[in-house]
């Protein structure tokens, strides 16, 4: 074979090589296969409507079969209290799963504090949730893959591959994560995907006897709780870590963290 | 009844059980990295600094180190698998590990990690071979020759024979090929050292999330110390090894009883002050580079105080100061620089001093580790942690003080184990 023959074939191979090669890279089977692309969950939260009643929390470890009494919750509610001699107290006791019926603060170790009702300057409740960020810590962290995103924006666990490093859980600005503890992996709120791809409400929003909790799809311009994204000032938990939560509050006070 | 034992045990929370939350803390918080997670970093670094240690005779020719860099680098080669021993006792999942290698997903830290490491320790053993191909040979032949061998001397002979690899040749011409090729090896195994824990750095500090992990210069101080505690374990056990040899000289014991050419007291004891004295020389300079970036971090954070300094400022200068002021700094920087940097400096001194080194480091990881996750996200609360010292369960065992010594003893034990094979301490025409 000439030299000049010899070369004449290999740009040959290599071109007729790299279309099926540059063909994987077109289809995305992700893309493809994706169940419904057009639609991007949003998760909305009023505090101003939330009364600490703790029924999404409830419902949440119901649904998604978290132990009542495991001290970790996929979702909970935070109580604010500011006093007139401004002081700033938080707590959640079990994550709220009981709501909030005693008016005193815990401050951990076993200790309370109980506050004089005329000293209270201002006081709120703040449900929390995995944010589904767009650009989540969680995820690239993840050392084999074992929690993705899903196309419709929700971010999910593979249980049966993840390997419970707990890098995902450091990882995590909010505190979602924890490992479940049963199933001894790292475990999150799902947006109640096995409900939500069913056409329901997740169980935090059927909960809800305010509406202080609801979902909504943002790509849709015409979804009422995207209106309310697009139209009324609402804010996001900790910004700063360019992680750009897809959960959004109206009424967020610049303490809540 | 079992059942509900198991039931209520499971119902205990990963971290719970040496957590204490205090103020306001997120529901999902506890300190879920605990000691084992301050293990690795301390196990990755001594692998990497005691062959930093070793490179510094191989690479740069620092001929009065020979005997200690010799050690350094089978001692590095017994901390190798030990440096994966705490990150697998430490995962939930720990028969998945393997997952790490076959699916990585390499936006992660943690996702290479399994690479660098193999890479790593396919150098070492490669210059380990080159190094004691000679001696190897040589064993060989000799059993070889040996008329009736029992099952034994015939095991070793096979193993041996293994061992060369079938390279036969030990002519000069081929035995500086060796050399050559070791040396080529080392300068490769420099920067994979540095570059294995400094990513254990990296591990940390690129955790956005955490106010305390979160700095570029992490990677950094890690290598820094790396190098600092490697070095240190390598004097103490070559001293503790050297004792142990004059020991058995003066008695007349094992080697000594039969070989008129085992080396007498005075030679152990000249090599002994002259190695010691050079090698924590590189112990000071290299304590020096790590302090200046520790504290250099520290006063940043202070100057700086971005939001999240109120709370570190607490958790470091009033929670942790003991940990961190008396214990790291204190006992395990300052006074054995001191001991080591004032005049009249002795192998005893110099002994002592690397105990406390070795002892500052691992409290500087046990800082950074457990101080990272001493405060709440929610920068409005504290977490405290207990070490687990009688085991309840398995999982108390494997992240409690057992567990931590069973990773700390288990180089020691391989040392023993590989030292059978490839002797640390080998007369000097039998190695390079």
């Amino acid at each position: 074979m000439e030299r000049r023959e010899f070369l004449q074939k290999c740009i040959m191979v290599i071109v007729g090589a790299s279309v099926p090669v540059s063909a994987l890279t077109l289809i995305d089977p992700k893309k493809v296969f994706a169940e419904n692309p057009q639609i991007q969950w949003a998760f909305l939260v009023d505090t101003n409507k939330c009364v600490g009643c703790g029924f999404c929390v409830k419902a949440c470890k119901t649904e998604n079969d978290i132990p009542f009494d495991a001290h970790v919750s996929r979702t909970w509610v935070e109580r604010y209290v500011y006093t007139k001699d401004d002081k700033r107290y938080v707590d959640s006791p079990d994550a709220a799963l009981y709501g909030f019926t005693e008016s005193r603060i815990d401050l951990g170790r076993g200790e309370y504090k109980e506050i004089d009702k005329d000293n209270v300057g201002k006081a709120f409740f703040v449900p929390k949730l995995c944010n589904h960020c767009s650009s989540p810590a969680c995820t690239q962290v993840c050392p084999v893959g074992a929690t993705y995103k899903t196309d419709d924006g929700v971010v999910l666990v593979d249980r049966t591959w993840c390997i419970g490093c707990g890098y995902c859980i450091m990882a995590c600005p909010y505190g979602a994560r924890f490992f479940h503890p049963i199933a001894k992996v790292a475990d999150k709120c799902t947006f109640c995907y096995h409900r939500l791809s069913k056409g329901l409400d997740s169980a935090c929003v059927n909960a809800c006897p305010f509406k202080a909790r609801r979902m909504g799809n943002i790509h849709d311009k015409n979804d009422p709780i995207t209106q309310i994204i697009m139209n009324e000032r609402v804010g996001v938990l900790k910004d700063e870590f360019g992680t750009k939560p897809q959960a959004f509050y109206i009424g967020l006070a610049q303490e809540v963290r | 009844m079992v059942g509900e034992i198991a039931k209520h045990a499971a119902m205990i929370v990963h971290g719970e059980a040496w957590t204490t939350k205090e103020l306001f803390t997120l529901p999902n918080e506890y300190i879920y990295w605990s000691i084992q997670i301050v293990m690795y970093p301390y196990m990755t670094g001594l692998v990497a600094g005691a062959f930093v240690l070793s490179s510094l005779y191989h690479v740069f020719g620092v001929v009065k180190l020979k005997e200690i860099a010799r050690f350094s680098l089978v001692f590095s080669f017994a901390l190798l698998p030990v440096a994966m021993m705490p990150l697998l006792l430490h995962l939930q999942q720990p028969f998945r590990g393997i997952n790490v290698m076959m699916t990585p997903h390499f936006t992660s830290a943690i996702a290479a990690f399994g690479f660098v490491f193999s890479t790593y320790a396919c150098i070492v053993a490669t210059e380990l071979w080159l190094v004691y191909r000679k001696f190897f040979v040589e064993t060989a032949l000799a059993l070889k020759a040996q008329k009736d061998r029992g099952i034994i001397d015939s095991f070793r002979f096979l193993m041996f024979k293994m061992l060369t690899l079938g390279a036969w040749d030990i002519g000069h011409e081929a035995l500086e090929k060796d050399h050559k090729a070791c040396k080529i090896m080392a300068s490769i195994g420099i920067p994979v050292a540095c570059f294995l824990h400094g990513y254990a750095g990296f591990i940390f500090g690129s955790v956005k999330a955490n106010a305390l992990w979160m700095t570029p210069l992490m990677p950094v101080i890690f290598i820094c110390s790396a190098v600092v505690s490697g070095v240190a374990l390598c004097i103490l056990c070559y001293v503790v090894v050297q004792e142990i040899r004059k020991f058995m000289a003066k008695r007349k014991i094992a080697r000594w009883a039969k070989d008129p050419n085992a080396p007498s007291i005075e030679e152990l004891e000249g090599a002994k002050h002259e190695e010691v004295m050079i090698a924590s020389n590189y112990l000071m300079y290299f304590m020096i580079a790590a302090l200046t970036l520790e504290i250099l971090d520290l006063i940043f954070r202070g100057y700086t105080q971005v939001k999240s300094w109120d709370i570190l400022r607490e958790v470091i200068m009033e929670r942790d100061f003991n940990k961190i002021f008396v214990l790291q700094y204190g006992l395990g920087n300052i006074l054995p620089f001191l001991l080591m940097v004032l005049p009249g400096r002795t192998v005893r001194r110099t002994t002592i001093a690397t105990v406390l080194v070795l002892f500052g480091v691992f409290m500087m990881r046990y800082n950074v580790v457990i101080g990272g996750q001493a405060f709440s996200l929610s920068f409005a609360g504290f977490m405290d942690y207990t070490l687990p010292i009688i085991p309840h369960d398995l999982e108390t065992f494997k992240e409690g003080l057992f567990g931590a010594l069973t990773v700390a003893v288990t180089p020691f034990v391989l040392f023993y184990f590989i030292n059978k094979v490839m002797p640390a301490f080998l007369k000097e025409e039998s190695t390079h």
